[in-house]
């Protein structure tokens, strides 16, 4: 693994979180040029805590939880920063500590249970292979162990559906083999990356509830990948916005859902349609185009279609990038004051 | 008013094969079950309901890409239920589908221009002015610019190709647009744009939708009635406002209740957890399928099948499949928990 860590002298800030990645960057290199899919993004979380990640399509969720991972394929793919987990630092670590988390450790939960699971081998089985690989178990432990877990995401008569195939699950069911095959270990972080998109709301809820209760048992720490705020408030505890591979905002979900303060995040409230909004009205999209990741707007990365430039005074949103302030709790990367951005909010909230 | 699509009765059956060496039917999924469905010119008429209840496969028999078990399809009063593909090819341009995946549905070989210009020349549709011209046009329709004409998918970002995927389904002047999750895989902001675009069309343009979603804000956003499946039946369908503020079945009302909503202060709403999981399409439940996971269910469900119909209090139009309906919920306020949970 081609690792460059910026760092040489030690350990950078870890504070009390048990998962700390710190100025992590990841960039590919393509036929058209470097694409910088993470580009300095530092975030944290505590143990048995959720951690919601939302943000735009390809602004490199996914990429910054392979890093953390460590499933980024080396001739690709640069990585620059610190990962702290646990007592590791994992940007740098080696291919076979890295695999001995993985599974273990650190699990992941997949968007579509289909492709993650092999169709070929009885959930069962999948779920034992994982056990066996990891704690040496036999196969005979690991049967039971499966059993155990079928029985512990609420799959009705486990003893005998350990011994069916993927494609006899309905798909709420599937997700839920996917959970017991993730948390077969006892994993410290669960990284799930969108769950429930392919889902209806009520099988959806009921991922989410389960997912919540074995935190509860457990203390499992989980960053959960979403598009939808709504999931996020009812699952997460904080909440982190990414734009362009950077954090735009991030802080407890009251404060971010409640309160929010960066253009893009209230952009995202405003674009999805609610429940009891007028049905007669445009929706009101983010207006614009995505950034280019091969050569990112210069300055704040938001700027060309942020409508508060102005505000700001014309010049320093262009020019030059704006760092998540404050440093803890409640922080966005927005040149407006704290002033102007709560009025505008309340403007916001006003005319919808 | 004649309707533009009208569904009687509509079933789907697929065999379920068995068997090691010689491959027999052992039964069948009930994917779609007798299910009467109409769609006025220029409606959107919304489809929800659980994972796997045949919300897809509706779409597809409506579209008549798969020809039903038994029951009608009539498209502007002709039963098309059987028609041959000679039959169906003067309709076929009348009746576009929308799927769900902007990255596999069009081929990265071709250029926008090939993947739009495909169904004219495949339908033998000439255009005034040639197809480039057209393509153009329809570019700009969808908010692409007209430059793009020789330009690859995967230039695009998702919300882009989903456009794109929509000037393809718009080359053929379509009457009706079956749309099968077209912004499941989408972020809000591009989910936003796409939803905006469909409903200009609806208005400027007159197309009707069948609009198939997972998300029950954005359907309600997008549609003027709305159906609400589970296990291949329509158990209610009427206008938005029936459905949304007045459902009067359980399994909507424990759908609705469902819904994450992205508020952080306030009362939350009451939500009716569902015990357990769909049964089996295979082996549907007698009776109302529903009753399984149902906190109403008494015997007579489980021996008679609850008929569609307009239960007294509701609108004209609003038709529930329950033998003892919920009172209509209104706002805030709680809801039946399912005893199972308690
Ligand atoms: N292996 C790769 N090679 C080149 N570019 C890549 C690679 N993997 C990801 N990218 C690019 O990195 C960016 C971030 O991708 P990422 O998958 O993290 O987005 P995301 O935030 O998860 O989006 P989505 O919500 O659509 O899943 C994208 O522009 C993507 O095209
Ligand atoms: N070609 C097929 N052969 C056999 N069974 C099928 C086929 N297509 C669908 N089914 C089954 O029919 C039922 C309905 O499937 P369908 O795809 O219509 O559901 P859906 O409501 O669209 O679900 P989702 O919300 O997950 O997309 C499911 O049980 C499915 O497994
Ligand atoms: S018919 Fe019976 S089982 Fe079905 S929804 Fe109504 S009360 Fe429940
Ligand atoms: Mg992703
Ligand atoms: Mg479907």
């Amino acid at each position: 693994m081609t690792a460059v860590t910026l760092t040489e002298t030690g350990p950078g800030r870890r504070g009390d979180s048990f998962l700390s990645v710190q100025d992590l960057h990841v960039s590919f290199s393509t036929e058209d040029g470097t694409v910088k899919a993470v580009d300095g993004l530092s975030f944290e979380v505590e143990k048995g805590t959720t951690l919601g990640i939302v943000g735009e399509s390809g602004s490199g969720k996914s990429v910054t939880n392979l890093a953390i991972l460590g499933l980024h394929n080396s001739e690709h793919a640069e990585i620059g920063g610190e990962i702290w987990f646990e007592d590791r630092e994992l940007v740098g670590a080696s291919r076979t500590t890295l695999e001995r988390l993985r599974g273990n450790r650190i699990a992941m939960i997949f968007q579509d249970p289909l492709t993650a699971l092999s169709p070929f081998h009885t959930v069962g089985r999948q779920i034992g292979e994982v056990y066996r690989k990891h704690k040496g178990a036999s196969k005979r432990e690991a049967r039971d162990r499966a059993i155990e877990m079928l029985d512990r995401v609420g799959i009705p008569n486990a003893k005998v559906r350990v011994d069916d195939y993927p494609h006899h699950f309905s798909g709420g069911m599937r997700q839920r083999v996917m959970i017991a095959m993730a948390l077969v270990c006892d994993p410290a972080l669960v990284i799930a990356d969108e769950p429930t998109t392919a889902l209806d709301v009520t099988v959806q809820a009921q991922i989410l509830d389960l997912l919540k209760d074995l935190q509860d048992q457990m203390g499992t720490s989980i960053i959960l990948i979403t598009h939808d705020l709504g999931v996020v408030a009812q699952a997460a505890h904080n909440v982190l916005v990414m734009y362009a591979g950077r954090a735009a905002e991030r802080g407890t979900v009251r404060e971010v859902l409640g309160a929010p303060r960066h253009p893009y995040t209230w952009g995202l409230l405003s674009s999805a349609p609610r429940l009891g909004s007028a049905v007669d009205v445009p929706l009101k999209p983010v207006r614009g185009t995505p950034p280019s990741l091969l050569n990112p707007p210069s300055g704040c990365r938001f700027h060309p279609r942020c409508d508060y430039v102005k505000q700001v005074g014309p010049d320093l949103c262009a020019a030059e990038l704006p760092e998540l302030s404050p440093e803890s709790g409640h922080g966005d990367a927005c040149y407006l004051t704290l002033k102007q951005k709560q009025e505008i909010h309340t403007q916001l909230m006003e005319g919808r | 008013m004649e309707p533009l699509l009208e569904l009687k009765g509509l079933t789907k059956y697929f065999p379920v094969t068995g068997g090691f060496v010689i491959k027999r039917q052992v039964g069948n999924v009930h994917a779609v079950d007798g299910v009467d469905l109409k769609v006025g010119a220029g409606e959107t008429v919304g489809l929800v309901g659980e994972s796997g209840c045949g919300k897809s496969t509706l779409g597809r028999l409506a579209a008549r890409l798969y020809e039903p078990t038994f029951g009608k399809v009539l498209y502007r009063g002709r039963d098309i239920s059987h028609a041959s593909r000679r039959a169906l090819k003067p309709i076929r341009p009348e009746i576009q589908m929308i799927f769900q995946d902007p990255y596999s549905s069009l081929n990265p070989r071709q250029t926008v221009g090939t993947i739009i210009r495909g169904p004219m020349e495949i339908n033998g549709l000439n255009p005034p002015g040639g197809h480039e011209k057209r393509v153009r046009e329809l570019l700009e329709i969808v908010g692409l610019n007209p430059e793009h004409y020789n330009r690859f998918p995967h230039e695009f970002s998702g919300g882009q190709r989903q456009r794109i995927g929509i000037a393809r389904a718009l080359s053929l002047n379509p009457k009706l647009i079956i749309a099968d999750e077209p912004v499941s895989a989408l972020d809000v902001s591009i989910q936003a744009q796409v939803i905006n675009l469909l409903q200009e069309l609806q208005r400027d343009l007159g197309i009707a939708f069948l609009f198939i979603a997972h998300d029950l804000a954005v359907v309600r956003h997008f549609s003027q009635r709305v159906a609400v499946m589970y296990l291949g039946k329509v158990v209610e369908v009427g206008d938005r406002e029936s459905i949304y503020e007045r459902p009067r079945h359980p399994y909507t009302h424990a759908l609705l209740s469902a819904v994450p909503e992205a508020t952080v202060d306030g009362e939350s709403r009451q939500r009716i957890r569902l015990a357990g999981d769909v049964p089996s399409p295979i082996n549907p439940p007698t009776g109302c399928r529903f009753r399984t996971r149902c906190w109403k269910a008494q015997e007579r469900c489980a021996e008679e099948a609850p008929p569609l119909i307009q239960i007294a209090g509701n609108r004209e139009g609003h038709l529930t499949a329950c033998h003892f309906p919920e009172a209509p919920m209104t706002h805030g306020e709680d809801v039946v928990l399912d005893p199972a949970l308690a």
